[in-house]
């Protein structure tokens, strides 16, 4: 090379005294993740955020869209406990309760039906809905997209359409209105949403576990039920979680497909606001917030196994 | 080689695949013998994932046979196989911990707990996993799930581990450790292992044999060096490795010690030049002429020593590409060609090689060092 050995040495030694000495990697035969990662890396979380200030722009919308968020829900809890009707504060009372638990048959009656509809709904709707996203998926055939299309339609249409349009469809085909119409209707409109959850689920359904199933000793019906109904399982729960909520809390659709005697409890509630706003309906509020909560905390687990497995 | 060999031998003998016209696998013929690391190596559609997929069970060929130990598998479903395989997906079970995704094989023929329990742990502690059998797969790093997948893949205890691209996901520095790894894990265990790629560098550093494959055919089975040094077809010199390929004609061939001294002609470097080689070619006949670019020498002024059996050439330096340990060159010769030359940095260096852009260089190599390519057809 072009350096004299003289020099080389020389170059090697000024390298060497301007350099720390550096602790000596031995190989490692295998690979081993380095000390405390585990799974993705995380950001711990006083770095998750860069504006660290008090007061920055993130902070204050934060506050301002919690606030927006639950202002409403704090004033009618506040309200449900007030002694007298108006929204003048007169003390405080359970009377409300009193009244919703005690003196309040017709709501509970809409809120039983309500109930078995998103039941029945959702089970039917899950059940449709999952067997819709497997075979679209599963099986190719012409009129795929189509279909595709056309199972969203439910979910864009304004809600005012699809119920004329099924009040119209009931009344043309004699389909008496009732806790039946009601339950169709929402059986219709949960479809779509289980199908998007199962398709998504499926989207990221590794095809070749299948053959590794088969491949590790496992017989079809052994990779049916050991390997592919499990590993969807989350997304058909999830669709079905969706589908009752949608259920217990629709108004537009169930407006126009209810009749006598099959008044949900959105009707009902609407029902008791015509005649002024009952602070029963507060109370009721409370125990709805309270019920779901309850619910969502039982959830959480299963929910996280979801979000973790996904 | 001191190695326990406990796998089996698998034939694959006029295996043809086609899908509709696209012809996958050929009429491909492999011996894969007992216990071997066995590679088959080629671009993608090539037909190597088909083969492994026929011995797998997940495909069948329209015809040919393929032989495990002697015994025809393919009637045979992929669960009643002996062979089990490695997914280039990794393929492990969502919704089960790994722990359970190792287990699974052994759940299915229902082994009683307490072995079950200790194989588990076993081949967890065998792929160094025995801190993450708690987790889902979906908290694992790739090279991580790999690891699960080799474990679910070996607890059968196969004659035969199919491995289809296992390590084409993971970074460059995992995927050598891991390739190690696999080495070493091949030598313990002593089964056969089929190895599905298209990073020839892989195949070359663990194969005992690879067989390099092209449009469903099988170019060539050897080993890494058969295949490095004396590639069979053009495809096989380009695609293994990089290499100075030119076609040429065979103008005179004299025995020379124990081989034959070749004259070529090749109109791409404008004159003739030397090849030693085995084979007695015919005056006339259409070869192509390959030599290794680490195998020539590039010198910034003219060796003073050149022997009869040396092809020098004088050319200028077109782009030179420093890497650290070695240099690439790329010459222009005097009629226009380029060669690739590569410079090993052997020696310390203060000021970086001396051979820079544009200077002139000469690029000499022995008549030893260059292959003739027997042009098979056209």
């Amino acid at each position: 090379m072009s350096t004299s050995p003289k020099m080389k040495s020389a170059a090697v030694a000024a390298k060497l005294k301007k350099q720390p000495k550096k602790t000596r990697l031995e190989p490692s035969r295998l690979v081993e993740a380095p000390k405390g990662t585990q799974g993705p890396y995380k950001l711990p979380k006083n770095q998750m955020f860069q504006d660290h200030r008090k007061f920055g722009f993130s902070n204050i919308m934060l506050v301002l869209v919690i606030a927006f968020l639950f202002m409403p829900l704090f004033v009618v809890v506040t309200y449900s406990f007030n002694a007298s009707r108006g929204m003048r504060w007169t003390g405080f009372s359970l009377q409300w309760y009193y009244k919703l638990f005690f003196d309040s048959k017709e709501l509970w009656r809409a809120f039983a039906n309500s109930f078995v509809i998103a039941i029945t709904s959702s089970i039917v709707a899950t059940f449709l809905g999952s067997l819709s996203a497997i075979g679209i998926k599963w099986y190719k055939f012409k009129s795929r997209a189509y279909i595709q299309v056309v199972s969203f339609l439910p979910m864009v249409l304004p809600e005012v359409i699809i119920g004329i349009s099924m009040l119209i469809f009931f009344t043309a085909v004699r389909i008496p209105l009732g806790m039946f119409s009601i339950f169709v209707a929402h059986t219709t409109f949960n479809l779509p949403f289980v199908f998007l959850l199962v398709s998504a689920r499926l989207e990221e359904f590794d095809f070749s576990v299948i053959e590794a199933a088969r491949d590790l000793g496992a017989t079809e019906r052994q990779t049916l039920m050991k390997v592919i109904v499990p590993s969807i399982m989350p997304g058909v729960m999830s669709g079905l979680l969706m589908a009752i909520t949608m259920s217990l809390e629709d108004f537009v659709i169930t407006f126009f497909v209810s009749g006598p005697g099959s008044t949900t409890l959105p009707l009902y509630v609407y029902s008791m606001i015509r005649y002024g706003v009952s602070p029963v309906i507060n109370a009721l509020s409370l125990v709805l917030i309270l019920g779901i909560m309850l619910l969502a905390l039982g959830f959480r687990r299963f929910l996280k196994t979801i979000a973790a497995s996904s | 080689m001191g190695k326990r060999l406990k796998g089996f031998d698998v034939t694959v003998k006029d295996v043809s695949r086609a899908y509709g016209s696209f012809k996958a696998l050929d009429d491909v013929s492999i011996e894969i013998r007992k216990g071997e690391f066995f590679s088959l190596l080629g671009p993608s559609g090539c037909g190597k994932t088909t083969l492994l997929r026929i011995i797998a069970g997940f495909d069948s060929p329209d015809n040919g046979v393929v032989l495990l130990d002697g015994k025809d598998i393919l009637p045979l479903p992929p669960d009643k196989r002996q062979v089990n395989t490695v997914f280039q997906s990794y393929a492990l079970f969502p919704h089960l911990s790994v722990y359970e995704n190792v287990a699974f094989p052994l759940r299915l023929r229902k082994v009683p707990a307490a072995k079950l329990d200790a194989k588990v742990r076993d081949y967890l502690h065998l792929v160094q996993l025995d801190n993450h059998m708690d987790k889902k797969p979906s908290m694992l790093s790739g090279g991580q799930k790999q690891r699960v997948a080799i474990a679910r893949a070996l607890i059968n205890e196969p004659s035969v581990l199919l491995l289809d691209e296992p390590l084409s996901a993971l970074d460059a520095k995992l995927r050598q450790n891991l390739l190690v790894e696999l080495d070493h894990l091949h030598d313990q265990i002593g089964i056969t292992f089929i190895y599905v790629t298209h990073d020839q560098s892989e195949a070359l550093s663990v194969s005992d044999r690879i067989a390099v494959m092209n449009q469903g055919k099988v170019l060539q089975i050897g080993t890494p060096y058969e295949i490095y040094e004396s590639p069979a077809t053009d495809f096989v010199a380009r695609f293994i490795g990089e290499t100075n390929l030119f076609p040429a004609v065979v103008k005179q061939c004299v025995p020379y010690e124990d081989y034959y001294m070749t004259t070529l002609d090749i109109p791409a470097l404008g004159t003739e030049i030397k090849v030693t080689d085995y084979d007695n070619l015919a005056v006339g006949q259409h070869v192509s002429f390959t030599v290794r670019p680490e195998k020539l020498k590039i010198t910034g002024h003219q060796p003073t020593r050149v022997g009869k059996d040396i092809n020098l050439f004088r050319g200028i330096v077109e782009e030179p590409i420093y890497s650290g340990f070695q240099s690439k060159y790329y010459v222009s010769l005097e009629n226009g060609t380029v060669i690739k030359v590569i410079q090993q940095h052997a020696n310390y260096m203060d000021e970086g090689p001396d051979i820079d852009w544009k200077d002139q260089v000469f690029v000499s190599w022995s008549a030893e060092d260059g292959y003739i390519v027997e042009v098979v057809d056209s």
